[in-house]
């Protein structure tokens, strides 16, 4: 428990930052980027406007159709509802990064493709990763487990059932 | 998003130094709250009450990583938990499923699976309520420090059944209904030192305070989150429009001290009932001494909502809340 006199040196030395750009360096789908972000900047922001990266879709704004899906050190997020200052020394990935670097798909995107689990496609790619986060950590996913998985990622076309499909379809293939 | 500044906070002193003001103070608008601090844990209310334009604060006070508030740990007489813990975290941990069925019932339930990612124990307990007029920029409500309440003349289908006179707000807490069920305590710390607040007793009516849901004051934090372990039952049942994620229209948390097939004592909880979460105690004490089957449950299921008084819209939510309670009773009874 801090004395007063030691909280008052706190509030003294720790340093603030913005409210304009302050610099940033952020690790995406193994790469590192230095950008100067402002502290009021979502991570779906900086990757859609600052880096070109729109595969990560903005709906809602508000997390609440998992379309802006991306994984923070592995687990499923809503970029929209994350601040980029606060993702610097977490590992980001993309739909961008979910591909080998030789352009292979990851088995769920093939899936995807094979059981045409897609129609307008805007709901897609934050579909396709929380289906591949959770065969990552679930390689044998009963149809409930994909269900779960993808409980908040908004299809407003009804994509659903060619969904849980696909992915039972990828995890039986042994992608993980 | 308004413009704000950022501090990162590496310990709870850090915290606690920047002299922070609560979301309620932020969001009066009879008070001056400019040059402000607000503390940001998973981020995800504070980001929904920044991008509505419903709340401006100068500095942000990031505590997400402080990993002295990111604990768990278990002994005889129960269970602490930091506030930092996710609720993913909380709805995967084992021994809270065994010990806190309630609370890990609850958890598992609470938004999508993304949500549970990234938002906190500690501020799910202190999100600000969902009534769609305090939400909106448009209406400066009585829980803004405005004059008037237009839920209670106006859409209110999503709102109160218990004490509903002045402000119909639900709690937005469904961790909340399990915690206050359980028994839990919350530590509270500020730079003049920690208290001890029963979780019950930390929530508050619109009758005491309208622009405030519960007694956390300025520059204080919750540092941890006490759950005693009494051997009881429990369980939680959250009912909603639809299955895959919502907010709760009805829910129940109950904890039943059984000896044998007899209740020795019951706890029960409504959510998404009254602006706190709202124990039955009619309900309670008809079940001292009895067996919990479908009939006691049925009953005690009804004398939970007996003193309902529902608004133009929301009469539905009697039912919904007699059968939550009914459902949670038998559930908690058979675990």
């Amino acid at each position: 428990m801090a004395s007063l006199h030691e909280a008052k040196a706190a509030e003294a030395t720790l340093r603030v930052s913005g409210p304009g750009p302050m610099p940033l360096t952020l690790k995406i789908n193994g790469k590192t980027h230095k950008l100067q972000i402002e502290p009021s900047e979502t991570l779906a922001e900086t990757l859609r406007t600052t880096l070109g990266m729109t595969g990560t879709k903005v709906s809602c704004d508000r997390g609440t159709c998992s379309a802006c899906t991306v994984w923070l050190d592995g687990a499923t997020m809503c970029s929209c509802m994350t601040l980029t200052v606060d993702v610097a020394g977490r590992a980001v990935t993309t739909i961008e990064g979910l591909a080998s670097e030789d352009g292979t798909l990851h088995p769920v995107q093939e899936a995807f493709i094979e059981k045409d689990a897609t129609m307008c496609g805007f709901c897609t790619p934050g579909m396709v990763m929380s289906c591949a986060a959770l065969l990552a950590r679930n390689s044998s996913p009963t149809l409930e487990d994909v269900r779960t998985a993808c409980s908040g990622n908004y299809c407003r076309c009804g994509t659903y059932p060619n969904v849980f499909e696909a992915t039972l379809a990828a995890a039986k293939k042994g992608a993980s | 998003m308004k413009r704000f500044e950022w501090v990162q906070a590496s310990t709870t002193d850090d915290a606690l130094g920047q002299s922070t003001r609560t979301c309620a103070e932020l969001m009066d608008s009879n008070k001056k709250t400019s040059g402000a601090s607000v503390v940001k844990a998973g981020g995800i209310d504070l980001l929904d009450l920044l991008k509505e334009g419903i709340l401006s604060t100068q500095r942000v006070v990031n505590i997400r990583s402080i990993d002295d508030l990111h604990h768990i740990s278990f002994d005889k007489k129960g269970c602490v938990i930091g506030p930092l813990l996710t609720l993913a975290e909380i709805a995967e941990h084992a021994d809270i499923r065994k010990k806190f069925t309630a609370l890990a019932d609850a958890a598992e339930h609470i938004a999508t699976p993304n949500i549970r990612n990234a938002a906190t124990v500690g501020g799910n307990l202190l999100q600000r309520p969902r009534c769609w007029y305090f939400r909106s920029e448009e209406f400066n409500c009585l829980k803004k420090g405005g004059k008037d309440c237009p839920a209670n003349v106006g859409e209110n289908k999503y709102h109160a059944i218990f004490d509903n006179e002045k402000c119909s707000i639900v709690h937005p807490s469904t961790a909340a209904v399990a915690l206050v069920a359980l028994g839990a305590s919350i530590e509270l710390t500020s730079r003049k030192g920690k208290r001890e607040v029963k979780l019950e007793e930390f929530f508050i009516s619109p009758s005491e305070d309208v622009v405030k849901e519960n007694r956390l004051a300025e520059g204080e934090l919750i540092t941890a989150i006490t759950i005693p372990d009494n051997g009881w039952k429990s369980a939680h049942i959250k009912l909603g429009e639809k299955d895959s994620f919502d907010w709760s229209i009805g829910d129940c948390a109950v904890a039943l001290d059984m000896e044998g097939s007899t209740c020795k004592k019951a706890v029960i909880v409504l959510g998404a009932a009254a602006p706190v979460p709202y124990r039955a105690t009619a309900a309670e004490n008809f079940l001292k001494g009895k067996s919990i089957d479908e009939k006691t449950a049925r009953e005690a299921g009804k004398l939970a909502v007996q003193n309902a008084k529902p608004l133009s819209q929301n009469e539905y939510k009697v039912t919904m809340l007699e059968v939550a309670a009914m459902r949670a009773l038998l559930k908690a009874a058979q675990s």
